[in-house]
Parts: structure tokens; C-alpha cells; sequence
């Protein structure tokens, strides 16, 4: 191969984080606050609950499925966690482990939909999606449920060096792992290639399929948590639309919605990538309104950009 | 301009794909209105220049005359206009438009807003009419008609386009005995209306009722144009078989020992009725017969891959019941399935990976963590062992030839260490050198002491390569032969009913 296309084959299978670079650089250069460690610090604690979704939405998509319940198990999760600390006297992290299991039943109940009762993804958790809102708004009875600071609210302390940020540093290195060395990683992206010819392989695919749905359900749950630990605060009508910016977040990282192609970091990034447009946007005052116009333009901007990747693919 | 006697002339056609010569030199003359068989073993090139003239293929060389002028089909628009029309077993009709919809469909996005329906439905009655089928309503929706009458509709609305040149490709491989009758009575009707067909079909009866012209071809390439009432049917079978024996075939010592597989009274749907058989390890079995003759279904029933719904199974000696792929993998019954593209191989992941699929639970990754150094030693080693060419195991298996894509499909099979090992159509577009090399893994294998089963439509690899041969025929074995008794006329008679 010539050096020049290799060098722009490295490029271009880079893009996602060629695009990251590139908004910071102009991020910084459109604001003098952008790059302080308050400015940077808010954005990591607002994108750990995102971010949960977009591995749990991620593993799903590489099968070839899609998952709408993230954003409801979300709320349900954020309003479990909450009406167990408070009406129970649960110390939080007890509470933290029941709403994860939960999000993992919810999830898994919807894969076994998927795997099972050969419904679509789509289907099976567009019914998720309405049931589990609505669980969490029957837990919170339509009001949000406050917290005391020292339960939840621990996960954000300043002076534990917020846990939280941990937590989801931990998520992600678990997850790029599994991706990268366990026959889980391996065979989740096979089945979105071809699960023909996985299944005929000996392999059980539907129990794979059951797991990323349950997967999705465990992160969106936590996320729930993540997002109520922010404001002490447990409420039902939370990750409104989160599904949308999770699959865009995969799609920007180079994900493939019809499966087999996808990859962890890089989804990571492209979560990365719409908050710093919101940052950047909110920084400058931009109205509410454009904001979404141009989010929306960056969306088809970057998915362009991923389809010059699969045509370079295609001529290996 | 030069007046021609014939309708359809097609000279000199060839074509290539990749390494294997589908069409070699071969011409095919239509005269107006008559019926004009086109026969050939499977991979024979009778689809391949069928879809030439069709405007599915490009031809490499050979030129197209219709009516002594020669016409260019570079897509299957050129070849509607010039008035060619093929009908396949699956058709193209919208199953939930009515009958009239789908005749003039065409008409229905010609500009015009509204349509007329009261004219539309009295044109297709006057179509279906003249066909002598004025008991299909052109208001019925196509999904609820017989297949017979679907078929019927389809014919129909490519006379409506002044189609001269009709294809009908197994046309009566779906229909019953009262229905091909009057499919029958419809092409005579046809043809005495100055409408040119060719029609493809494997049985032999239905070809010396209906047509007037036959032309046989094999391997590719024109056998002989000869007039129907001229031949008889041993004659014809001779036409197309009795091709020499080459040096594709290596030579086995494979010891054949104890009995590893046998099946008895085994039944799965339409297609898989009342089979028994059973298989030695060292043993090479054929499964011969036409492309759908409930071969593949058989074998995936076993496998555990379909449904079974009655008879038995014993491995060993021992009653057994294969659940699943994964229950039969386990118990060392292994299956290359027939299409690499889209059952055998995972064609945008890794070589590497799809080396190891079978094996990726246990020997690669026991605990879910694979070692990539470990894993990449072994697939190399693995593929050596079938003098396998690629670059890097890293890439994807696309980027590969089809025999090489052929040995990463079964790579994960070796792995798996299977004792009875299912090879369908193993070497279906591969080319020749290829072929060999394969052949010689199935020895290989079959000296080890490996069961192994074939499946395969071209006639030569049976008798080249199995020890016995049974033959299928419209999901039943039709025949079994010894390895004294294989030959092709034997195969052939067997698998058409002959």
C-alpha cells in the first residue's frame, strides 16, 4: 500500500476522534471558559449518566437491534433508587445494587421479547420504554422524591473526590475490554454481521441477545442513579429522548444501526462530541431553539464523514 | 436487411466469474413461435444465460439477434423493451395488489393522477379472457390466488407488455398435476399465437410433451439443437452426461470401519420424507440429486438446525437427538453449510475470528478471555494446514478468493474436531485448482476416520469422491448406489424420476 493512503486510511478510520480534537480546539478558541477545570469537570459529571447509556445502547446496536427503554428504565432507576433511600431508610449503596437489577430484569425482559418471541428491537422496547415510564412515575407518584445529601448525593461529593467520575471510568474500561478480549465482545458483533452463520456455528445466539438488552437495561439504570446523585433528587420524568442522543452518540462513533460494526471508545467520543456541542453552544448563549438545529446538522455532518469510512472499507 | 428464420439467436456467449468459465461459446436459436426446452445439468449455464439475456449479466463476448437484427441488453430494461420476458419460480408480483394492479402496474406511475379502475379491470378480464382464465377476478388480491393462478398473472401481465420472447424457468416445479395441464394449454396457446418460449425444466416428461426444439447444454457449453421428435429420452440423458473423468480427483486409502451415523425413517416437512441411511467413519456418503430436492433439508434436520418431526437417530450406536448446532458440535457432528456468504462465513469479521467460532466457548476463550497471540498462532497453524492463501488473519474474510473463503468457512470445522462432518456443496463456486485442494482435505479427513457426508449437485464429484451415493428426489431417496454402480446416467435417471 502508498504511504499516502495509508496515511488517509488512518485518517479516515479515525475520524470520530479527528472530530473530537477538532471541537475542542474550536471550543476553546470560541471561549476563554471552556477549558477551565470547573467548565471541564461539569461536563465529565453530567455525561456519566450519558455516557452508561451509550455502552448499554452500543452493545445492543452491534447486534443489529436497538434499544428505546433507555431513557424510561433511566427514570425508573433514578425513581427506584430514590423511594427506596427515602420512604425505606436504604442506605444508598444497597439501593444502588437493587435499581441495577432491576434496569437488568427490565432489560433482559425485553431481550427475551427480542430473542424469544422474535419481536424487533424497536418493538420490543418501544413497550419498554412506555412501561417503564410509567412504573416510575406510579414509584414517585408523579412528584419528584428529594433526597438527603449524604445518601445519593456522596456519589457527587467534592471531598470523595466524586465517585461517581470513577464509577464510570471503571464502566468504560470494563467495556473496552469486553469488547476487545472476551468471546462475549467477539460473538455480539458477529451476530450483527451475520447470526446465521454464527447460530449454525453452535453458537446460542438468542441467550447473547438477551444478555445486551439486559446489559442495556443494568447501564440505563445506573445512569437513572447517576443522574438523580446530581441533584439529590429522584424524579420520573428524566432521560426524556435519551435514546436519541445515545444512538446518535454510537452513530457518530462509527456504529452501524443495521449491527456487526461499532466500537467502544469511539462511542464513548461520539457521546463526548454532543455535549461539547451543547457546552460550547450554552457557553456562547446560544437560544435554545438553534441549538437543536445545529446539533442535528453536526449529527448528519459526522455521519456523512462515516459513510467515506465504509466505502474505504469496502476496498481492502 | 438481412431477414433472419429465427426469432432469438444468441452466438458465440461467454462468460466469466472470477476463475470459473460459466459460459463457454454457446448459442441458442428460438424460432417464432414454438416451445423450445433448454436442458442441462445444475451449473450446466442455463440460468447464467438465461439472466444474459434477461440483462441480469453482462456477457463477456457473443452477440444477441432478435429478428436478424442484432440488439444490445446491457439491463433488464433493454431486454422488456425488446419484448424478452423471464418468469421465475419466485415472481415478481405485489401479493397484496389485486389482479388488475399488478398486470398494469407499469401504467399505474405512467403520470396520469387518477386511474381509471372500471377500465383497468375490464382490460385485465379481456387479458385473462383471451388466456381462458375468466374465472380469476381482476379485483382479487394476488396473495390469495393458487400459486398456479399467481403464475397465470405473472404470464399475463408480460404479454400485456408485448413480450415475443418468454422464459419460464422450472415453471411447474410448485404446481399440481390439474395445474400443469392447463399451464400446458396456455403456452400451446401461445405459441400458436406467435409468442417464442423457452423452457427450462428437469423433467424430462413435460419436455417431450410440450416442446418442439431442444437445446442441451453441459459445463457451460453447447452440447447440441436438436428437433424433439427426433430423440428419445435414454438419448437425451447420454446428450447430457458421459463427460470424461479429469485428474481433478486424489486418490484416498481411507480404511472404512464402524458405523458412525445412521438415520432412520426420518421426516421434516414437505421436503424430508421417510429418509434412512447411515454413514462409516473413513466413509465419503453422496447426497445426490437436484438443487432442491430436500438434500440440505435433510441434512439441517439432523444437525438440529430445523425441526424434525419424527424418526430416529443413532451416533455411535446410540439413539441420540442433536438439539441445537451447538448440542451436535459437542457431540462432534459438524456441518459446512451450503451458501459461505450467507451461512458459512461472517464475511465482514476477521479471518481469524471466523476460524474459531466453533471452538471460541471452550479451547479459545475457556474462561471469556481470549489471548489474541495464542488465538492468531493457532489459526495460522490451522489454515497452513489447508494450504490456505490470505494476508493477514486480521482481515476480513471478503477480501478473500471464493475457494480461499471456502477454507476459512471450514477451518472452524477442523477446529472443532468433528467425527461426522456434513459438506454441503463444498465446492459451488470454486475454482478448479481449488476444488482439488478441498477434495483432498475431505480425504485427509476421511483417513483419520472422519464420517463424512456430500452433498453436491455436480454428478462428477459424486463419483469422483464418494464411496457411496444416495440420491434425493422431491424429498425422498429416489436411489442408492455402490461405488461400482456410480455413474452419471445412473445418477441422473435417479435424481429426474426417469
Amino acid at each position: 500500500m502508498k504511504k499516502e493512503t495509508k496515511i488517509k486510511n488512518i485518517l479516515i478510520q479515525n475520524n470520530t476522534y479527528l472530530i473530537f480534537l477538532g471541537l475542542v480546539i474550536v471550543c476553546a478558541l470560541l471561549s476563554n471558559t471552556f477549558l477551565t477545570t470547573m467548565n471541564i469537570r461539569n461536563i465529565a459529571l453530567q455525561q456519566s449518566g450519558p455516557i452508561c447509556v451509550v455502552l448499554g445502547m452500543l452493545f445492543v446496536i452491534l447486534t443489529g437491534g436497538i434499544d428505546l427503554s433507555v431513557g424510561s428504565v433511566m427514570a425508573l432507576g433514578a425513581a427506584a433508587a430514590a423511594y427506596m433511600i427515602v420512604n425505606w431508610n436504604m442506605h444508598f449503596i444497597l439501593a444502588m445494587l437493587i435499581t441495577v437489577l432491576i434496569g437488568l430484569v427490565a432489560g433482559a425482559f425485553t431481550g427475551i421479547l427480542v430473542a424469544f418471541a422474535k419481536f424487533q428491537g424497536f418493538v420490543a422496547s418501544l413497550a419498554m420504554m412506555t412501561m417503564a415510564r410509567g412504573l416510575a412515575l406510579m414509584i414517585t407518584r408523579g412528584a419528584p422524591i428529594r433526597m438527603e445529601k449524604d445518601t445519593l448525593g456522596t456519589l457527587v461529593n467534592k471531598e470523595y473526590a466524586y465517585p461517581m467520575l470513577f464509577l464510570v471510568l471503571i464502566a468504560i474500561l470494563i467495556f473496552v475490554f469486553i469488547q476487545k478480549y472476551t468471546a462475549f465482545g467477539r460473538i455480539v458483533i458477529a451476530i450483527g454481521s451475520n447470526i446465521k452463520s454464527v447460530e449454525l456455528a453452535g453458537i446460542h445466539v438468542r441467550r447473547y441477545l438477551v444478555a445486551v438488552y439486559a446489559i442495556s437495561g443494568f447501564m440505563s439504570a445506573l445512569a437513572g442513579i447517576f443522574i438523580a446523585a446530581r441533584s439529590s433528587t429522584g424524579s420520573a420524568t428524566i432521560g426524556n429522548a435519551q435514546e436519541l442522543d445515545a444512538i446518535a452518540a454510537c452513530v457518530i462513533g462509527g456504529a452501524s444501526l443495521a449491527g456487526g460494526k461499532g466500537n467502544v471508545t469511539k462511542a464513548v467520543v461520539g457521546a463526548l462530541v454532543l455535549a461539547l456541542i451543547s457546552n460550547i453552544m450554552n457557553l456562547c448563549a446560544v437560544p435554545a431553539y438553534p441549538q437543536d438545529v445545529i446539533k442535528g446538522i453536526i449529527i448528519i455532518l459526522a455521519v456523512l464523514l462515516q459513510l467515506m469510512t465504509d466505502k474505504s472499507d469496502t476496498t481492502v | 436487411m438481412e431477414q433472419s428464420q429465427y426469432r432469438l439467436e444468441m452466438k458465440h456467449i461467454s462468460k466469466r466469474f472470477g476463475g470459473v468459465q460459466a459460459l463457454n461459446d454457446v448459442s441458442l436459436q428460438i424460432e417464432p413461435g414454438e416451445i423450445h426446452a433448454l436442458i442441462g445439468e445444475n451449473g450446466a449455464g442455463k440460468s447464467t444465460l438465461m439472466k444474459i439475456l434477461s440483462g441480469a449479466y453482462k456477457r463477456d463476448s457473443g452477440t444477441i439477434h432478435i429478428d436478424g437484427r442484432e440488439v444490445t441488453i446491457n439491463n433488464p430494461k433493454d431486454a422488456k423493451d425488446l419484448g424478452a420476458a423471464i418468469i421465475y419460480q419466485e415472481f415478481m408480483l405485489a401479493p397484496d395488489l389485486t389482479v388488475a394492479e399488478n398486470i398494469y402496474i407499469d401504467q399505474l406511475s405512467s403520470g396520469k393522477t387518477l386511474i381509471n379502475w372500471k377500465e383497468l379491470n375490464t382490460k385485465t378480464k379481456e387479458q385473462l379472457t383471451k388466456l381462458g382464465f375468466d374465472d380469476i377476478s381482476p379485483m382479487a388480491k394476488v396473495g390469495s390466488l393458487s400459486v398456479a393462478y399467481q403464475q397465470v398473472v405473472e404470464i399475463c401481465k408480460n404479454l400485456t407488455r408485448n413480450a415475443k420472447i418468454l422464459v419460464l424457468d422450472e415453471p411447474t416445479a410448485v404446481l399440481t398435476f390439474a395445474e400443469i395441464q392447463k399451464l400446458f394449454g396456455i403456452l400451446r396457446k401461445l405459441r400458436d399465437a406467435g409468442v417464442s418460449i423457452i423452457y427450462i425444466s428437469h423433467r424430462l416428461e413435460e419436455i417431450f410433451e410440450l416442446s418442439d426444439h431442444i437445446t442441451v447444454l453441459k459445463d457451460g457449453t453447447f452440447v447440441d439443437r436438436v428437433e424433439t421428435s427426433s430423440i428419445n429420452k435414454e438419448k437425451l440423458v447420454t446428450m447430457m452426461v458421459g463427460r470424461e473423468m479429469s485428474q481433478m480427483f486424489p486418490p484416498r486409502n481411507a480404511k472404512i470401519g464402524e458405523e458412525v451415523l445412521r438415520v432412520e425413517h426420518l421426516n421434516a416437512g414437505k421436503m424430508v420424507q421417510d429418509i434412512s441411511f447411515h454413514v462409516r467413519s473413513g466413509e465419503i456418503l453422496g447426497f445426490s440429486g437436484l438443487v432442491g430436492a430436500g438434500r440440505t433439508e435433510t441434512m439441517k434436520a439432523i444437525f438440529g438446525a430445523a425441526k424434525k418431526e419424527s424418526g430416529e437417530i443413532y451416533y455411535f450406536g446410540e439413539k441420540t437427538d442433536f438439539k441445537d448446532a451447538s448440542d451436535s458440535i459437542k457431540k462432534g457432528f459438524g456441518m459446512l453449510p451450503e451458501n459461505r456468504k450467507e451461512e458459512g462465513l461472517v464475511l465482514t469479521q476477521s479471518i481469524r475470528s471466523n476460524s474459531t467460532f466453533t471452538i471460541l466457548n471452550n479451547k479459545i476463550a475457556p474462561k471469556q478471555v481470549i489471548n489474541h497471540k495464542k488465538e492468531k498462532e493457532y489459526v495460522r497453524n490451522l489454515l497452513a494446514s489447508m494450504s490456505t492463501k490470505y494476508k493477514d488473519t486480521e482481515d476480513n474474510a471478503n477480501s478473500l478468493s471464493g475457494g480461499n473463503q471456502q477454507k476459512v468457512a471450514l477451518a472452524k470445522w477442523l477446529a472443532a474436531e468433528c467425527k461426522c462432518l456434513v459438506f454441503d456443496e463444498p465446492t459451488r463456486g470454486v475454482d478448479v485448482g481449488a476444488k482439488t485442494e478441498i477434495y483432498k482435505i475431505m480425504n485427509d479427513l476421511a483417513e483419520k476416520g472422519v464420517a463424512i457426508i456430500m452433498i453436491s449437485s455436480e454428478m462428477t464429484e459424486i463419483i469422483g469422491m464418494c464411496d457411496r451415493a444416495i440420491v434425493m428426489r422431491q424429498g425422498r431417496i429416489s436411489g442408492e448406489f455402490s461405488r461400482a454402480e456410480l455413474a452419471e446416467d445412473n445418477l441422473i435417471k435417479s435424481a429426474m424420476g426417469v
